[in-house]
């Protein structure tokens, strides 16, 4: 099962390092992981995406929260939630055809080009990373030159809110 | 007044009441060496390397349930650290543990004597610190304290940059520490602890499996009480060994892998087993599918993480041991309810039926020194009641099995990390907190080298440890395994090139003596703890090469297969 765990975590320097070190001495796998100071910046927010049976994941919450400098954490998949991830994807476009190509997909996706050369398109996409995949899928593979994924981030939804 | 950096380290020391300080100076400590020196609340002891330092902290820890502290400097001194600060955080020892560290300025330019120390450390403690600026050096030595102390213990670094030390700013002593992301359950929940004792008063067949958190929780008090109360049959982890009285008929002995064979098959067919402050580990479940088939399992622990770890239960209880046995006594009392004595008196006839098979038998009548009847000895000459400070490997689990410890903290060995040359440093910090009992080390010749030159600060502090080397020429355990699962091939397990460790403990200024003939075991013990009370005597025993630890259970087996002698 894919779990998208949030984090509030002490801004302090090796803060990053204890959570990715947790993960690599205990074997778990980490898909990708966001960091970034809160409106209060004392606190980072940290989104980490993870897979295990559920006796993993529960250890993984546990061992998080036995760190010292964590003082908060939720399991986004736990309820409902919001996840949200950004990807900046550099394509080929040379030629009216391919350009009018790569624009109507980017618009069907709700991409918007936010860089334009002769030759290139980059264009930034959000949504979930099943859409990011998607997004990818369709474009042909020949023209990708380069891509660039946040990693996801999540916010549960209504009342419910990871704060101190 | 401002103070130094070196000064704040030392005044805080004296403030936060630490009397003995195990360290070895080197270039980026030297100002807090200097500060030391101006000063004599804070007793340093010198070891011979920071190994030792980290492991006499740890034996004065376990003794006495206060934090040990450790001085060292960077890069070596902080690297040499390590083993001993893993070791502290196997078996949950409360340690703070200062490291020098290069200049700020110097800090990532591969400068001499630099080492990541907080990187390096990371996975092995319960928090680091690297202080950046002096003035957080108090708040930052203060949380330290604090954290190794409380929850579940564990050491605690603090890197400290030499530039740090020599710069100045006010100190106060930080009287209170409060962090927002680091506050330790005490108390369990009201729900869960109803809940067990519900079960625990209905089971026909329980059994009490305890461990380590009794001992570094002090709360034998209340096992005992528990136990009694209940009457119910008590097995201890390695390291819960004295958390309950082991002359006492309510307990079984050890388990796990080289527990008794009453304790083991008792946990094998138990119905309702309380799992006291103890994690399941790997060397006392063995096959974990095979644990406990027939238990509803409650769990008791201050760590969350340590449940359902390794071993699934149904009750949890997360809370000190001491407060949740407490709640657990009060509700029993308050109930009025009484065991089932009919399946308590089947249970026991049981139990005493696998005692019977006297699982800790050996050769009373061999010719050679057999390594058991030297620990059963060494239990009758101190009234077993000496601190016994034990290196890794057969000697410690025959001294586990035959020194019968009836009182917690007794008992200290390197139990998650098996760590050898643990013993004789261990001992050394035992003997500072406790200048006037009785310590002793078991070793063997494998383990005792690993930290020989130890020998030295023990002259110097003028500690009348007692050596006890179970000497068989073999790494024995090594050798055991080797018998058993390795068809006999023997490779690289037997000591070759011995010292003469009668001429060797001589040399270092102590008493040696060298003993290979069982009737001679008795008379060389008295002698050692009487004529040589005040001195280091190191008691070489020759043993029987051949001897193996009964009963064993071999790695990947339930508990209730042993290999039985």
């Amino acid at each position: 099962m894919r779990h998208i765990i949030s984090i509030l975590i002490e801004n302090e320097a090796g803060a990053l390092s204890r959570v990715a070190g947790l993960f690599s001495a205990r074997g778990y796998n980490i898909e990708s992981l966001t960091v970034a100071p809160t409106e209060d910046a004392s606190l980072s927010r940290m989104t980490l995406v993870t897979r295990g049976s559920d006796d993993i994941v529960e250890q993984i919450t546990k061992q998080l929260n036995k760190l010292v400098d964590v003082v908060k954490l939720m399991d986004l998949t736990e309820g409902p939630h919001i996840e949200r991830e950004m990807m900046l994807i550099k394509v080929r476009a040379v030629g009216g055809d391919q350009r009018d190509e790569v624009k109507r997909m980017a618009d069907i996706f709700r991409g918007r080009i936010i860089d334009v050369t002769d030759s290139t398109y980059t264009i930034e996409v959000t949504g979930d990373s099943t859409k990011l995949d998607a997004f990818i899928q369709a474009l042909d593979k020949g023209l990708i030159l380069e891509t660039v994924r946040s990693g996801v981030m999540g916010i549960s939804r209504g009342e419910k809110a990871l704060r101190i | 007044m401002e103070l130094t950096g070196a000064e704040i380290v030392v005044r805080f020391l004296q403030d936060e009441g630490v009397e003995h300080l195990f360290g070895y100076p080197g270039g980026a400590v030297l100002h807090i060496y200097d500060a030391l020196y101006k000063q004599d609340k804070v007793k340093h002891i010198l070891v011979r390397h920071e190994q030792a330092a980290t492991h006499a902290a740890d034996g004065y820890a376990r003794s006495t349930g206060k934090p040990g502290v450790v001085l060292v400097t960077s890069g070596p001194g902080a690297t040499n650290a390590v083993t001993g600060i893993a070791t502290a955080y196997m078996d949950s020892i409360p340690m703070v543990v200062l490291t020098g560290q290069v200049p700020t300025s110097l800090i990532g330019n591969d400068a001499f004597q630099e080492v990541d120390a907080v990187g390096i450390t990371r996975p092995c403690v319960k928090h680091n610190f690297l202080v950046k600026d002096v003035k957080d050096l108090a708040s930052t030595l203060k949380k330290a304290f604090y954290i190794a102390q409380t929850g579940r213990p564990g050491p605690v670094v603090v890197d400290i940059p030499k530039d740090v030390t020599a710069n100045r700013t006010k100190y106060v002593f930080p009287k209170t520490v409060s962090m927002r992301s680091y506050n330790p359950v005490v108390k369990g929940h009201t729900g869960q602890i109803k809940r067990a004792v519900g079960m625990i008063m209905g089971a026909k067949r329980p059994m009490l499996y305890t461990g380590g958190g009794v001992v570094l929780n002090d709360a034998s008090k209340q096992l005992i009480e528990f136990a009694r109360l209940l009457g119910y049959p008590v097995t201890n982890t390695s390291m819960g060994l004295g958390g309950y009285p082991a002359s006492d008929r309510q307990f079984v002995g050890m388990l796990g892998m080289h527990g008794t064979y009453e304790a083991n098959m008792a946990m094998s067919h138990c119905d309702v087993l309380v799992a006291i402050g103890a994690r399941f580990d790997d060397r006392v479940t063995g096959n974990v599918q095979k644990f406990c088939p027939h238990a509803k399992i409650i769990h008791i622990d201050i760590d969350p993480s340590s449940i359902s770890k390794n071993v699934k239960v149904d009750v949890p209880i997360v809370g000190s041991v001491e407060h949740v046995l407490k709640d657990m006594l009060k509700l029993i009392k308050e109930s009025g309810e009484v065991p089932d004595g009919d399946a308590l008196a089947k249970w026991w006839k049981q139990i005493d039926e696998w005692r019977a098979k006297d699982c800790l038998k050996y050769d009373k009548s061999s010719e050679l020194i057999k390594p058991q009847y030297v620990l059963e000895t060494l239990h009758k000459i101190t009234k077993g009641d000496a601190f016994v400070c034990s290196d890794v490997g057969q000697h410690q689990m025959w001294t586990a099995q035959f020194y019968k410890f009836d009182k917690p903290r007794r008992w200290i060995n390197s139990g998650g990390l098996g760590t050898m040359g643990f013993g004789l440093p261990a001992a050394m910090g035992v003997q500072f907190a406790h200048p006037k009992a009785n310590v002793v080390c078991v070793t063997g010749e494998g383990s005792i080298q690993m930290n020989i030159q130890e020998l030295s600060t023990c002259l110097q502090y003028g500690l009348p440890i007692k050596i006890i080397c179970l000497n068989n020429r073999f790494l024995g355990m090594v050798r055991q395994w080797q018998e058993f699962f390795y068809d006999r091939r023997y490779s690289h397990s037997y000591m070759e090139s011995l010292p003469d460790f009668v001429k060797l403990a001589e040399a270092y200024g102590h008493v040696g003596m060298q003993i290979d003939k069982p009737a001679d075991v008795e008379a060389a013990l008295k002698e050692a703890f009487t004529k040589h009370k005040n001195r280091l005597v190191f008691m070489n025993f020759l043993t029987d090469q051949t001897e193996n630890v009964y009963p064993m259970v071999p790695a990947g087996a339930g508990l209730d297969e042993m290999i039985l002698v």
